[in-house]
């Protein structure tokens, strides 16, 4: 039922959000990109996950999970936020 | 002694509901003296994970960056007459609604969202709840910076708080904002942050800042794009406030239900006037009103009731209502306002050619056949110089307060018209589901302070349209009245002469 | 001959919202402050009474003994807004970020001496759940106060309440050397020891009270008008004797923080106080009743850190407020300089 319901999260096309995409997309096998006018939404099934080293390599600087909140625009599913990652999944 | 660092799940319960206290010395029923009267019961407040821990320092840092760079499109929008970059000036009639019905309702989220701050039993709701309250000061007063600079240019915009308070389609979204913050905290939770933050936003958020978008409004969707963030803090809340409520006891279940079919309902008669927005006041459009209701509620709101079918709740009664009217509430709407644009705050006018193809091809059921031919008519009339104003006044929904012009769902050509009886009185609806809510809480409905009930009652500024107009402070000939021929229309035109041609559907009389 | 059509033709048809000119008695344009707080609230034509509280209107004057002909008299000093006080917190949330981030990596606690590093976190961590409940009443003066403008403000103390518990509760972790131990204790402290229970009972009798300005009073005026100047102070003074630099720089946040809300909660006294003798008196009761609450909070924990110099530093914070709202008007007749 809901596991085979995709999560997503939206994210602006801006410098950082253009990282952490990119982060998506090499870190979570089966997420798939929708690139739209001034946003790109991913969407994955069961669970996505966002490593802060992962996006701190794309960007060249410390990236902290929490720095999400400059970025997203929508998001689908429930919140899990840790210091090195920020995922969304749905509960079972 | 190994010393243990705590990771951010860990520091962020000693940030937040570590702060709280079991009180002793005074009763926990009596510093939270709203938290059981409607019934819910709530077993282990700590149960609430926080979706998002989100710490003040983060929260001041963030919003401050994206206020910097919000403000910078203001300043630079102002600074460079950005108005001048808008497809055509009948797009801020679409601005003018957002100030007068939406940018009060921010205000009111604001304000109520403290309430649940303070009210709430369960600290890391608390928590959430009080960040929610400024993000919506925070778009309160954005939308009110934003606009502010066309309201130096455009009309409609100049009084909003008092007709907000006063005119009579603006009871809608008062009213409506009104019955969520006089309910109970629970109700609050489940009709804003769940009803309309999660289910129904889309309907709100993306019809205005893409209308902004596809016409030229580079602040507007500076401002759309700034406050998602805050937004999809607010849908998380929704989401998971009603999954915490619903997994705490079973006999919460038949509560929530019902105020998820009655603030879908209210939330959905609301979205009429979006609807209109979307369908008429957009110059270059983005989609229609049945497109935005099938992508944004039956799509998304299916897999979202699937999901909450394992707590026994299923989708919202008159789901299926909204649905079969998706052909026919924008046109309906902008019916109402076409005749009574004399005593609103917006303009309407005549609709075109090229519009009534769009109109055509979007709604292939509905539109040719129940209501092209009254637009043909009445631009004949405006043509002949006999624009058709309704000098009446319109029967109001005693619960939505829309004028009462929806149609039965199985039959387009009767008002759809329903009657409650209370303490000797009869009371008006437009539909089962406005029906439904005055017959659950007719005392609460019964106090309504309808705009037309009180027109007549001498209430408004006195017995005729003038002394109304007046008393809503709508600057006569500017505020009101047909676009054309309005010192808007006059203003724009001197703007665009020798910058670019007038847009296609410009004159109504060819 | 050309001429650039934006200076000819883009002129405003008018300065600001009417609403604000109607204040101003002219149009002529308003500040981004005066645009996001004047009239903004709704004032009338109410659809239905609060389910909470059906003897009063959802916005209502009559929530509190204060009486306002205009209850956008109370201007805030600072002119924040949503953006100008974010962004203002931000750059002090910063200094702070910095002091621990200097502290931590040189390891400049284990330069303090021991006791009084117990003394410093037997004082200050505890205040964290004292902050909480401050920010509980910041929000009731936020959902029941009457005007934008003082709504808007209190909403915006309510925030910095959390953030200074949050802060609080980080200089916790470092004194805790990374662990919750030292939060652990303190709230166990909060909750069980003799010298914390006035104030603990005093935060939870706070709670229970219904008229929010008399809150605003008793937790904005009094309550942290003996709290602040002790700790950022008489107790951050005491600390000088044993290597405590490294604590002050930590909780220097406190002391700036206090002298930015007083100048806001000072001129919101004033202002009520000079609207009548009627308010004076209001102000002069609560002012009174809460300040005996208030001292003897305080007075167990000065004691505990500065010993028999306690009783003389509460007695000269008191003195100080007290003074201070003399010189608002706050009290009465304004006591003449001898």
């Amino acid at each position: 039922m809901t596991q085979q319901q995709p999560v997503s999260i939206t994210l602006q096309n801006s410098q950082d959000g253009a990282a952490i995409a990119d982060a998506i997309m090499a870190d979570n096998p089966g997420a798939q990109r929708r690139s739209m006018h001034a946003m790109t939404k991913i969407d994955c099934p069961g669970r996505l996950e966002i490593r802060a080293n992962s996006v701190s390599e794309r960007l060249g600087r410390d990236w902290d999970p929490q720095e999400i909140h400059m970025s997203v625009i929508s998001l689908s599913g429930t919140v899990d936020e840790d210091d090195d990652y920020f995922a969304v999944y749905w509960r079972q | 002694m190994t010393a243990r660092k705590l990771n951010l799940k860990q520091k962020y319960g000693h940030f937040t509901r570590g702060l709280d206290w079991e009180p002793s010395y005074q009763n926990k029923d009596d510093i939270f003296p709203f938290a059981k009267y409607e019934g819910i019961k709530v077993h282990d407040w700590d149960a609430w994970e926080d979706p998002f821990k989100l710490t003040m320092d983060a929260y001041w840092k963030f919003q401050a960056e994206k206020e910097r760079k919000l403000y910078a499109v203001i300043d630079s929008m102002a600074q460079n007459n950005g108005q001048l970059g808008i497809t055509d000036a009948r797009y801020l009639n679409a601005v003018k609604l957002f100030i007068q019905a939406v940018t009060p309702l921010e205000y009111q989220a604001h304000r109520h969202f403290a309430h649940l701050a303070r009210h709430l039993p369960g600290a890391g709701l608390r928590v959430a709840a009080q960040m929610q309250s400024i993000d919506e000061l925070r778009h309160c007063q954005t939308q009110i910076h934003t606009i502010s600079h066309y309201n130096k240019f455009f009309d409609g915009m100049h009084d909003f708080t008092h007709m907000h308070d006063r005119l009579w389609y603006l009871s809608v979204p008062k009213s409506f904002f009104d019955d969520a913050s006089t309910a109970g905290p629970f109700e609050f939770l489940t009709s804003i942050s769940f009803a309309f933050e999660y289910v129904l936003t889309n309907l709100l958020f993306v019809p205005f800042m893409s209308g902004a978008a596809y016409n030229g409004d580079m602040a507007t969707v500076t401002f759309g794009f700034s406050a998602q963030s805050d937004e999809s803090r607010h849908m998380t809340l929704g989401l998971e406030a009603v999954r915490f409520l619903l997994e705490q006891d079973e006999a919460n279940v038949p509560i929530v239900q019902g105020w998820i079919d009655k603030w879908f309902w209210r939330g959905y008669r609301l979205l009429t006037l979006v609807g209109m927005m979307m369908d008429y006041m957009l110059p270059k459009k983005v989609m229609s009103w049945a497109e935005a209701w099938e992508t944004y509620y039956e799509q998304a709101g299916g897999a979202l009731f699937a999901d909450l079918a394992r707590y026994g709740i299923r989708e919202p009664k008159y789901a299926e209502i909204a649905k079969k009217e998706k052909g026919h509430i924008s046109h309906q709407a902008w019916t109402i306002f076409y005749n009574y644009t004399h005593a609103a705050a917006v303009h309407t006018w005549d609709v075109d050619d090229q519009h009534l193809a769009w109109l055509r091809e979007k709604y292939p059921e509905t539109f040719e056949q129940f209501y092209e031919q009254r637009y043909l008519k009445w631009r004949d009339q405006a043509n002949q110089g006999k624009r058709f104003y309704n000098n009446g006044l319109p029967q109001l929904c005693q619960v939505c307060q829309v004028p009462m012009a929806f149609t039965e769902v199985d039959d387009p050509t009767t008002i759809s018209f329903r009657v409650s009886e209370f303490g000797g009185d009869k009371y008006h609806t437009c539909s089962d589901g406005c029906k439904d809510i005055f017959d659950h809480e007719p005392e609460k409905f019964s106090q309504a302070w309808l705009p037309v009930h009180q027109i007549f009652q001498g209430n408004c500024g006195g017995a005729t349209v003038p002394e109304v107009l007046d008393w809503y402070h709508i600057n006569k000939g500017a505020d009101n009245m047909d676009y054309a021929g309005s010192p808007e229309e006059a203003q724009w035109e001197k703007w665009m002469e020798g910058r670019r041609p007038a847009p296609p559907f410009a004159a109504a009389a060819e | 001959m050309n001429i650039d059509i934006q200076a000819e033709a883009i002129t405003p048809r008018r300065q600001t919202f009417s609403h604000i000119a109607r204040r101003f008695g002219v149009d002529k344009p308003a500040s981004r402050y005066e645009e996001a707080t004047f009239d903004v609230q709704p004032v009338t034509n109410f659809h239905y009474r609060p389910t909470w509280d059906p003897e009063r209107e959802l916005f209502d004057p009559r929530r509190t003994a204060v009486e306002m002909a205009d209850w956008y008299s109370f201007r805030d000093p600072r002119q924040f807004y949503y953006a100008t006080y974010n962004i203002n917190r931000a750059a002090m949330q910063q200094s702070f970020d910095d002091a621990v981030s200097f502290v931590d990596k040189r390891d400049l606690i284990g330069n303090v001496d021991a006791d009084w590093l117990k003394v410093f976190a037997g004082y200050l961590l505890p205040m964290r759940h004292v902050e909480w409940a401050a920010n509980m009443n910041c929000q009731l003066i936020a959902d029941w106060g009457y005007g934008t403008q003082i709504t808007s403000a209190a909403s915006f103390c309510g925030t910095d309440r959390l953030g200074i518990a949050q802060i609080i509760s980080r200089i916790g972790l470092v004194v805790g050397a990374g662990t919750d131990e030292a939060l652990v204790a303190a709230k166990a402290e909060w909750m069980e020891a003799p010298e914390w229970q006035p104030m603990r009972r005093l935060a939870e009798d706070l709670l229970v009270v219904r008229d929010w300005f008399e809150v605003f009073v008793a937790q904005l005026v009094v309550l942290d008008g003996y709290v602040y100047p002790l700790v950022t102070q008489a107790f951050d003074r005491a600390g000088a004797a044993h290597n405590g630099a490294p604590l002050s720089m930590m909780t220097g946040f406190l002391a700036d923080w206090y002298a930015d809300n007083s100048r806001w909660t000072d001129a919101v006294i004033k202002t009520a106080a000079a609207e009548s003798g009627g308010n004076r008196k209001v102000l002069k009761d609560w002012f009174d009743g809460w300040t005996r609450r208030a001292e003897e909070a305080v007075r167990p924990i000065a004691d505990g850190v500065l010993g028999d110099r306690g009783l003389l530093a509460v007695a000269e914070a008191a003195a100080d407020l007290r003074k201070r709202m003399i010189g608002l008007g706050a009290l009465g007749e304004k006591e003449l300089a001898a």
